[in-house]
């Protein structure tokens, strides 16, 4: 029952999706904050490259070397996140041009490949990997063995996490008030609410999560460094926010169903069926759907009601009220 | 202003080969002796130029109205395919070379155009926010170009011979349909290849369009404000399909000339033409240049010396990734010192009675 291609696909789907739901998390709330930021990837792969160095270089035990990489995968990945909110909130450049210059900038041609080179991290596999955390028994249960005690704990965390995202924005002051900020950033500022901080400190936030997520590649899914190892996840992660309507719960339904198409493919190869012609849609699908929902999204009668943030990419200059 | 940009950006990036204990002076020396001293390296540099000087002009051409097209890179793509299609029917049927080569280059811009149509549409009629769709569909025609040469027997794909049962490969084009050069002798000779020459063509085109026709008026109007744009009588719709489709196009003909200049077939392979990343830098090309068709020339020329020299000299001693940093950190500089040129900083005392409520970062 546990080999059966659904509960493997979605087993498959929750890992490959981690580093997706991380990314789309932390760029949710920045673009909840009216930040959008193109620079996910670039910041996964700093959060990814350096991650990795601190597991090879601390000694330490499994669990705080770990520990330690993820903090500083999560540091790594706000300081880059900072260039793009300082250029955008206080220079107030273009944020698509700011967001794709990060990437340039930290890509997979840029300061990671830099860093993993001068630190020599494509020789040796991870000292430490996270590992599944309930033991092996717990794993064989049929289907909920697979599908929920089969995790390492980014997996759980992410979880938790999805909860914290929501009741942060559905249910306390600070959250409230940051949906204005991205709404209505005058209004938000008449009341009183320090708009250029929120953008900042979401900004931040997402580039934490994005480093986090970088990690999650480099310490789980393929414990080593390569150039350019998380193979374009940040431009997913951008296009899941929009597909899950800005809605943490819907990021984790989405990255989990584009983390699912990922594995279709080759689990079917395994299973000796090839797809053909058909790989090209498996492939293409997280991209063309999510087109079409923001086709969907862009009617202005559904706008409202599915939470775009209305000053989205704009910069707010308080002169200009 | 941007002379300033550039010494900050060489030095910050000076500062990163300081900091992981590399000599920043003898690293730009080597760039810079890569990229345009050394023998055959300014041929070269023309080869990494040629597709940013149309990246960027498809960029420039899009960013002036407002209209963040950055599908360049999904265009290319899709115009290599078009381009190198008509290549492969049109020179295998024997026609006369001129005309095969003019057919590419038709084709790689309709492929283009085509391919921009598709956010353009959704843009003007649907109220389709471009910059997602165009970004999505970058991938959807990396996917594309991948599968018509690795996952299915399609016209573009070589299933004659021995390489081709071993690994996949594309036809090669047939000669008559292969783009001309032409040969300057300084230096050692410098090809310029035939691509270089419609890339400074269409960037006069696009300058004298944008600067000296009503068609570029009411681009600029419509970018500036669109809704004084629509009190004038300015068709919104028409104007946003024309200049998605005039974008596209310069992306696909560097498409084309990828196919008929440099690489004669269609590249699919991951590591090939999709890592050069043409589309998104031409982006960076446009920004640095302002927009301006007519400096997206230049500061081609510059950023794909630098690209040149990144690949010349990757290997054991020269720190790789360089070429990436360098380029985000110029991009950056000119950013924020665009900033400056605008804005006055002034440095005042705050007074106490003042500083009371929460400072707003300006």
């Amino acid at each position: 029952m546990n080999n059966s291609l659904l509960v493997v696909l979605i087993a498959a789907g929750i890992g490959y999706g981690t580093p997706l739901l991380y990314a789309s998390l932390g760029e949710l709330l920045a673009e909840r904050s009216g930040v959008l930021n193109l620079g996910v990837e670039g910041m996964m792969l700093m959060g990814a490259v350096t991650g990795f160095w601190t597991v090879q270089t601390v000694h330490a035990g499994t669990a705080v070397s770990l520990a330690a990489a993820v903090a500083v995968a999560a540091l790594v990945g706000a300081a880059t996140s900072l260039i793009h909110a300082f250029m955008v909130i206080t220079l107030r450049a273009s944020q698509i041009v700011s967001g794709l210059a990060l990437t340039i900038f930290a890509g997979a041609a840029g300061l990671s490949s830099y860093l993993g080179n001068d630190f020599n991290l494509s020789e040796n596999p991870a000292k430490h990997t996270f590992h599944a955390v309930f033991p092996s028994g717990w794993q064989d249960l049929p289907i909920v063995g697979p599908i929920v005690f089969s995790h390492n704990v980014l997996v759980y965390a992410s979880w938790l996490l999805v909860v914290v995202v929501w009741l942060y924005l559905t249910r306390t002051r600070p959250g409230l008030n940051l949906r204005a900020v991205g709404d209505a950033p005058a209004a938000a500022d008449a009341m009183g609410i320090n708009v250029a901080g929120y953008r900042y400190a979401h900004t931040l936030v997402g580039g934490a999560l994005a480093g986090v997520a970088g990690a999650t590649f480099t310490l789980a899914i393929n414990p080593q460094w390569f150039d350019n190892i998380t193979g374009g996840s940040g431009w997913i992660a951008i296009a899941l926010v929009i597909f899950a309507f800005w809605r943490p719960e819907l990021c984790l339904v989405g990255a989990y169903f584009f983390g699912a198409l990922q594995d279709l493919a080759p689990e079917l190869q395994a299973r000796g069926i090839h797809l053909g012609p058909t790989v090209f849609w498996t492939n293409a699908l997280p991209y063309v759907m999510t087109i079409v929902v923001l086709v969907v999204v862009s009617a202005s009668s559904t706008r409202r009601w599915l939470g775009a943030p209305a000053a989205l990419g704009t910069p707010y200059v308080r002169e200009e009220r | 202003m941007p002379a300033a940009a550039l010494v900050f950006a060489f030095f910050a990036s000076g500062l990163v080969l300081w900091a992981t204990g590399h000599d920043a002076l003898s690293s730009y020396r080597r760039l810079f002796d890569a990229a345009f001293l050394n023998k055959g390296a300014l041929g070269d540099t023309l080869v990494s130029a040629t597709p940013l000087a149309f990246t960027g002009l498809a960029a420039a051409a899009a960013f002036r109205m407002r209209l963040f097209n950055i599908g360049g890179e999904g265009q290319l793509y899709i115009g290599a395919i078009t381009g190198s299609a008509a290549g492969l029917y049109l020179g295998g049927s024997g026609g006369a070379s001129a005309f095969v080569i003019a057919a590419t280059v038709v084709a790689g811009c309709a492929g283009g155009a085509a391919w921009a149509l598709i956010p353009g549409f959704l843009r003007a009629f649907c109220r389709t926010n471009e910059i997602i769709t165009s970004l999505m569909l970058n991938y959807v025609a990396g996917y594309l170009l991948t599968y018509l040469i690795f996952n299915t027997e399609s016209y573009w794909r070589q299933t004659n011979g021995f390489n081709a049962s071993v690994f996949p490969t594309s036809k090669t084009i047939p000669s008559s349909a292969v783009w001309p050069t032409e040969t300057i002798h300084v230096h050692g000779g410098v090809a310029l290849p035939l691509g270089a020459g419609l890339a400074v063509l269409a960037a006069v085109l696009l300058w004298v369009l944008y600067t000296r026709t009503r068609f570029g008026f009411e681009a600029a109007v419509l970018g500036d404000s669109p809704r004084a744009a629509r009190y004038a009588g300015m068709r919104t719709r028409r104007k946003i399909l024309a200049v998605m489709a005039i974008s596209g196009g310069l992306a696909g003909l560097g498409g084309a000339s990828q196919v008929g200049d440099f690489r004669h077939q269609l590249d699919a392979d991951p590591n090939g033409m999709q890592r050069q990343f043409y589309g998104y830098s031409g982006i960076v090309v446009a920004a640095l240049a302002r927009y301006n068709p007519l400096a997206v020339l230049p500061v081609a020329f510059l950023i794909g010396g630098l690209q040149n020299a990144g690949n010349s000299l990757q290997g054991a001693d020269f720190p790789s990734g360089l070429v990436g940093v360098v380029e985000g950190i110029i991009l950056f500089s000119a950013l924020g010192f665009e900033m400056f040129a605008r804005y006055r900083i002034r440095v005042t005392r705050r007074r106490r009675a003042q500083a009371a409520p929460a400072p707003e970062a300006t």
